[in-house]
């Protein structure tokens, strides 16, 4: 039953170094297709480094990562913009182009990467637009949208392609619980519809509870468990516990260590 | 000592490695410029018509006007000396190839340098803070053949284009400000101005501008590219971008002018 074919991104010992210093440390996961593969962790262990080398916008010190059995690290570049064009991403900020319309944005892949007639790749933005809720709004710029419409606009823009696996980096930081919700409820919808790959990176318990088929679960560049949400809930391990019970970390406790840690007297 | 020897060395090597990213930078370009279109890869047509609007059209009124009151101060400024002599005919020789071998297009340039200069570094900068140049990279395009190919060629278009229509414009300065003020007779004033000026001066005049209009807009794009952390540091390299730019097309000016001086 665990055939290679049913695995769409496979990473094998990944290390990533910014100069001198390793981010993410052996680093080992699948990801099975259609499935939602949420990345989980808390601030600065290392989630937008992995999706940026998942995405290849970064060069990994070491290891390998293959999309649909090729390894996306050693391509050349012509055949990696063959594999982007199957993949699509929402951004942390969104990364509408500001100069150009919602439809324009939309379109964009459309009209560089096919030979559609400008009628058809109309439609298809039209299309795309509606599924996020944000038909009406073609002819708006970035900057007359909510943050949470940008999100929404971002998802449009990466579904352009109809692509096999989306990536997306914090799709509800920022945004109020029902827009979150709302958010969530899209990244589902997507997957159900078009039987999409989704990873997710987040630190939001709430909406992993509600979209993740597995999750990974990182700390400080190192993976601490992988799983199943119910696998996580269950786990032994005191980082997940915690994390999980919204504890804080432990205060260090002594007030005389934080003495010496301020002043650097004894 | 051992300090400053310490810091000579990074310096050096902070040379060097800028200077090994603008050589990528500008292979990079000519890559997406030259090659990749031969190759069936495509070039921005539409963007680039629509950056040569941008670059050439839109400046032409500031850049016209400048250009005209600088014909008609350097007329004035010539008539100082000239008048001296009685040779306030001659105003129409110096006017004419100071503006046409050197005025014209360095002022081009410098306008251009605060116009568009400027705003490619901010551009791009922004794009990159705002991931947009991610963004392009992971739907598979280019940055440099969508963004960079379609500015540099509307510049490499707009500032000869432009070089040529100041360096008119500037002759009338000098000319309405000699005619009419000074009293000189228009006729002898053109014929004057005509037998003064070769077609070797257009070359000079040409030539320079088209170097000034690469070093634009490669500062500009340098810059942009180098922008890190956020809003701040677009103000600071589109700030270092016209200082560089600047400093670099006074550098290309004197080059060419020796060249041609001796040529
Ligand atoms: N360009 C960079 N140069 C050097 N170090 C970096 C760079 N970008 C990130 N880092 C470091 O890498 C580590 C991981 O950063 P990353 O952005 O992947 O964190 P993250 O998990 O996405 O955090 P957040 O949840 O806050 O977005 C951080 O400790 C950060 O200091
Ligand atoms: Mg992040």
């Amino acid at each position: 039953m665990d055939r290679t074919e049913d695995y769409i991104i496979e990473v094998r010992d990944l290390t990533v170094k910014y100069g001198d210093r390793a981010v993410l440390e052996g680093i080992n996961f699948k990801v099975r297709r259609g499935e939602t593969f949420v990345i989980l962790g808390g601030s600065g262990c290392g989630k937008s480094t992995l999706l940026r080398n998942l995405v290849g916008l970064m060069r990994p010190y070491s290891g390998q990562i293959l999309i649909n059995g090729q390894d996306f690290t050693a391509m050349s570049d012509e055949r990696r913009v063959e594999a982007r064009k199957r993949m699509g991403m929402c951004f942390q900020g969104s990364a509408l182009f500001n100069s150009m319309t919602l439809a324009d944005n939309v379109a964009l892949p459309l009209r560089e990467h096919t030979r559609l007639n400008e009628s058809t790749i109309e439609i298809m933005t039209k299309i795309k637009l509606e599924l996020v809720g944000l038909s009406g709004y073609e002819d708006f710029l970035p900057a007359e949208l909510s943050g949470g419409m940008k999100k929404r606009a971002g998802l449009a823009r990466a579904m352009a392609m109809d692509p096999e696996v989306i990536f997306y980096d914090e799709p509800s930081a920022g945004l109020d619980p029902i827009v979150a919700a709302g958010l969530d409820t899209l990244i589902r919808k997507m997957q159900n519809t078009f039987n999409l790959t989704s990873v997710v990176v987040t630190h939001e318990l709430a909406s992993v509870r509600l979209i993740a088929d597995v999750v990974c679960m990182l700390k400080s560049g190192r993976i601490v468990e992988l799983g199943t949400i119910a696998q996580l809930e269950a786990s032994e391990n005191p980082f997940v516990r915690q994390f999980f019970e919204r504890r804080p970390e432990d205060e260090g406790g002594q007030s005389s260590e934080y003495i010496h840690a301020v002043t650097g007297l004894e | 000592m051992q300090r400053y020897l310490g810091w000579l060395g990074r310096i050096t090597l902070n040379a060097l490695f800028a200077l090994g990213r603008v050589c990528v930078l500008i292979a990079d370009t000519f890559h997406w410029l030259l090659l990749a279109p031969i190759r069936g890869q495509g070039l921005r047509v539409r963007s680039t018509v629509e950056h040569f609007v941008e670059y050439g059209v839109h400046s032409l009124p500031i850049v016209s006007l400048i250009c005209f009151l600088v014909g008609a101060i350097m007329a004035m400024q010539a008539s100082y000396q000239l008048a001296r002599f009685g040779a306030t005919i001659f105003i129409a020789n110096l006017v004419g190839v100071a503006a046409i071998r050197e005025m014209a297009p360095l002022l081009t340039a410098v306008l251009i340098t605060g116009r568009s200069g400027s705003a490619i570094a901010a551009e791009i900068g922004t794009m990159k803070v705002s991931e947009e140049i991610d963004a392009l990279k992971v739907m598979g395009l280019n940055p440099t053949k969508f963004l960079v190919v379609p500015k540099f060629l509307g510049m490499l278009l707009a500032v000869p284009c432009l070089t040529i229509l100041s360096t008119f414009i500037m002759i009338a300065g000098g000319y309405c400000l000699t005619t009419g003020v000074l009293g000189i007779d228009s006729e002898r004033y053109i014929e004057q101005t005509s037998k003064a000026l070769v077609m070797k001066d257009l070359v000079t005049g040409l030539t320079k501008s088209v170097f000034f209009a690469i070093v634009i807009c490669l500062v500009g794009v340098y810059r942009g590219f180098q922008v890190e952390g956020g809003a701040e540091g677009v103000g600071r390299q589109t700030t270092s971008s016209v200082v560089t730019s600047l400093f670099l097309i006074i550098v290309v000016d004197l080059v060419f002018t020796t060249i041609f001086y001796f040529a």
